[in-house]
């Protein structure tokens, strides 16, 4: 039974995901006014998702706060409580609180309880303010202790006629008694009347007991079919509960079971005015309560968005890639016999098709690897939101672009940078309130993530309407950390460039949030790793813009193809500066043994590639030899000699993770048009190898 | 080829508890060197024709680099240089005997194919310690098959050196 069931509550994880993204979207329409009357619908139906199926898998703790929750969202959405902007952050907290308690819930880690208590606290006192005035009792939906430790009684099996605690308050007088007589097939359909009964202990206090009556002959029970029937008395912790909620439950065992779900007054106990009137009459609650909660189902259907999107195994994608990119790599096979002159033309015509088709598979495949960015700048709402409060700054965060597709890799590798960045963007880009005001702004600050497709490439942006980089503070932090020279001059762009450096920080204390002296330069190394770019762009008091340039894909890399003796490496084209012929360029060789080559004004280090990696090629006159000019990112160019540069290519990037561990200098390898192995180079891999093995080359070089 | 030899793995693994003499192991031998090896058919994922391996920065000498398998990346190390016998000369039945490692396929270049050796586990015997006294490393045991002898490549410890190698190097 462990295993299914794990499959299954894995899948309830997975839904879960989903509804916690629908319902903050719909929290954050409310937030900018965009919500209409669907809105709180759909937010209350994702909340109410959540705890009928952590009821189900017996996530107590996620059941319960999702209940507590729910019971907020149904005040509003039944009008007797009005949102302001302080209640939906308390919403919008409560949200992030309920994604947190689902993942702890999925990791089996522990919860935060004191920022639950707390969150907890701030959903009661909304509760309570929504009571209409009058009711001078407690609302007690609010009141759920009592069956936190009920639930805990109830691990494991199902307490039959057990006799039901004394009720939370004078005001529950109402109790449903619902009659449950599985039919044959119940159990086969992976249904389960211990789960039924721990998802109705969500809604209230249950008692359980089980009618023997009508059970046949030994002889003629059927093994395997539920043969007994069963009595539940739920006292319900809400006082407004409704018969489809409890119908709701045994949603999954609809047509496999007889039930009848019935209002019952507990005779001796005083009828005490309903906490809500008006609504929810005492008296007779079910019928009236129902037509409402049928439209809402009704309307479910309607409001749900129709993705027609299928859930593939990314394996078998990544066997289709694979195959895509033997495709591509058979078609360059084919393009260089092509270029031997017999049969030449036939040949090309051929190709030209096979070329063109496999350009579009390559395009098709790679799109299936594809997903809107929108998952991961819906979590950067979260994150701006805490930032916002832990700096105690009125911050509102514009998304747009949210529908931009990027690789599923890439998305995923981009979150923690992202991160940072909108971190910074608040701790360090926007004033504080105050100072706004002072100079003329509005208090609340706005923090912008953009994206769109230029391209072959996705821009990421980050700007704030802040005050922009200070960069007298920075080039005066960056001469104290001795990163730049006392007497140096630079451009504008030049300081905030600086902000890349390793070990880089201009904020003056260390904050919760962000600088902890790595910053921008973990942002940036990590922004390569996804063979991205980024730049920086800063106008005093305007604000700061960073702008991440990524690929479309991590699959395919754009490329030069180049020659060292009879190698060939490949280095990714967003690293190549410049080339330039070896003759006639003004070399230097330094003192301490090292060359140098005079590229725009300033002296950058030359090494001989061959010698990085340990492949000395005969020496070759220089009037035959080229030197590439490589950004590793940080603006720490530097120069290598090289053959020759053969062609500029797309090339299908293998890793090498799979078979081997790191080589030093080379990020991935791929497979070129003659069916042997190409390295990739890594220009940041190989600028820390040029440090060590920096003397044997240069002397080489000397020589 | 690979195929039927996909479809023998198949067949030795499932008729392959670990310690029972009499149930048979298929081993694939080869030669290099003069030196009869062997590993169990169930490792062996495919043979290769030689190709030309592309070198790695800095690899030690028995790692000849990698190779494209289909697609796939292929690490590539010389068997004879490895066991610290010799260089392996270059020839026209050099074969990547391709096995597989903890899930990482490797290729071994060794000089010829020889055959499939049944052993049903009496003609298994362990290494003896060698005058030295050491056991001798990346060999598991022994075979005698027509008086010959059979030795038994232990593969894990055959790869995990070769990655040591490649991370120790300057980084």
């Amino acid at each position: 039974m462990s295993d299914p069931m794990e499959a299954i509550k894995q899948s309830f994880f997975e839904e879960c995901t989903e509804l916690l993204e629908e319902l903050e979207q719909g929290l954050l329409a409310l937030q900018d006014g965009s919500a209409d009357e669907e809105t709180i619908g759909a937010v209350f139906r994702s909340v109410h998702s959540i705890k009928g199926g952590a009821g189900a898998f017996a996530l107590d703790g996620l059941s319960r706060f999702a209940h507590e929750f729910e019971t907020v969202l149904d005040l509003v959405r039944g009008g007797r409580l009005t949102l302001d902007a302080n209640s939906i952050l308390v919403l919008l907290r409560a949200a992030d609180m309920l994604a947190d308690i689902a993942t702890s819930s999925a990791e089996g880690t522990e919860m935060d309880a004191p920022v639950e208590a707390a969150i907890r606290a701030e959903l009661t006192d909304l509760a309570t303010s929504g009571a209409a005035p009058g009711h001078a009792a407690p609302e007690p939906a609010i009141d759920f202790a009592p069956i936190a430790s009920d639930l805990t009684a109830f691990d494991g099996e199902v307490p039959a006629g057990q006799p039901a605690a004394p009720p939370t308050g004078p005001t529950q007088s109402d109790v449903w008694t619902i009659h449950f007589e599985p039919l044959p097939g119940l159990l086969a359909s992976g249904n389960e009347p211990l789960y039924l009964f721990r998802a109705l202990a969500v809604l209230g206090e249950v008692g359980v007991v089980c009618d023997p009556t009508g059970l046949p002959a030994l002889a003629a029970i059927e093994m395997g079919e539920l043969m007994i029937r069963w009595m539940v008395t739920l006292r319900p912790s809400a006082g407004d509960l409704t018969r489809s909620e409890i119908e709701n439950v045994f949603d999954f065992a609809d047509g496999l079971c007889h039930l009848t779900v019935s209002p019952r007054r507990l005779p001796g106990v005083d009828v005490a005015p309903e906490p809500v009137a008006g609504t929810v009459p005492a008296a007779t609650p079910a019928p009236i309560a129902t037509p409402p909660a049928r439209r809402v189902n009704a309307s479910e259907h309607r409001a749900r968005p129709q993705s027609s999107s299928v859930r593939v195994d990314l394996q078998r994608i990544d066997n289709l890639v694979n195959l895509v990119g033997e495709i591509v790599i058979a078609q360059a096979m084919l393009s260089q016999i092509a270029s031997e002159p017999d049969r030449r033309q036939e040949l090309t015509a051929s190709l030209d098709m096979l070329t063109q088709l496999t350009l579009e598979v390559q395009d098709t495949v790679m799109s299936i690897r594809a997903l809107p960015i929108k998952p991961l700048f819906q979590r950067m709402s979260r994150i701006a939101r805490e930032a916002a409060q832990m700096t105690g700054k009125d911050v509102r965060l514009v998304i747009d672009g949210e529908g931009t597709q990027i690789d599923k890799t890439v998305i995923e590798l981009l979150a923690d940078p992202l991160t940072h960045m909108v971190r910074n963007a608040i701790d360090h880009g926007l004033e504080d309130a105050e100072t706004r005001v002072a100079a003329g702004k509005p208090r609340q600050g706005i923090v912008r993530l953009s994206a769109a497709q230029r391209s072959d490439r996705v821009l990421v942006e980050i700007s704030d309407d802040g005050a922009g980089i200070g960069r007298d503070r920075v080039l005066a932090k960056a001469r104290a950390q001795g990163l730049v020279d006392q007497n140096a001059t630079l451009a504008p762009h030049e300081i905030d460039r600086l902000l890349f450096l390793p070990g880089f920080s201009t904020s003056e204390e260390v904050s919760e949030l962000s600088g902890r002296g790595v910053g921008m330069d973990v942002v940036n190394s990590a922004i390569q790793n996804l063979s991205g770019t980024i730049s920086i762009q800063s106008e005093p008091g305007k604000g700061t813009t960073l702008v991440v340039s990524l690929p479309l894909t991590l699959a395919i890399l754009d490329g030069m193809v180049l020659r060292v003796g009879e190698d060939r490496y490949v280095m990714p084209l967003a690293a190549i500066v410049e080339t330039m012929m070896l003759e006639g360029a003004d070399i230097q060789h330094l003192a301490s043994g090292g060359a140098l080559v005079r590229t725009h004004g300033r002296y950058v280090p030359l090494h001989d590639l061959g010698d990085l990696l340990g492949r000395p090629a005969p020496a070759r006159p220089a009037a035959d030899r080229t030197i590439i000019l490589v950004d590793p990112g940080d603006d720490a160019n530097f120069a290598l000699i090289i053959d020759d540069v053969e062609a500029q290519r797309q090339v299908v990037v293998k890793g090498l993770a799979n078979t081997m561990k790191r080589v030093p200098g080379i990020s991935a390898a791929t497979i070129l048009g003659n069916g042997r192995v190409a390295l990739i180079l890594d220009s940041t891999g190989l600028q820390s190898l040029s440090r060590v093995t920096n003397r044997t080359g240069s002397e080489r070089l000397a020589s | 080829m690979s195929e039927t030899l996909t479809q023998r793995s198949a067949d030795a693994a499932t008729t392959q508890p670990p310690v029972a003499p009499p149930q048979s192991v298929e081993y694939l031998v080869f030669v290099t060197r003069d030196r009869k090896l062997a590993v169990p058919i169930t490792d062996v994922r495919e043979i290769r024709s030689w190709s030309e391996p592309t070198p790695l920065p800095h690899a030690p000498p028995h790692l000849l680099g990698v190779v494209n398998l289909r697609g796939t990346v292929l690490p590539v190390i010389d068997l004879a240089l490895r066991l610290k016998i010799d260089r392996t000369p270059a020839g026209a039945r050099n074969v990547f005997v391709v096995v597989e490692v903890d899930g990482r396929p490797i290729g071994l270049l060794v000089e010829a194919v020889a055959d499939i050796h049944k052993s049903n586990g009496e003609d298994r015997q362990p290494v003896p310690a060698t005058a030295e006294g050491s056991v001798t490393p990346c060999i598991e045991s022994l075979l005698l098959a027509n008086d010959a002898m059979i030795q038994i490549l232990d593969l894990p410890a055959l790869s995990l050196v070769a990655d040591d190698a490649v991370e120790r190097q300057p980084s």
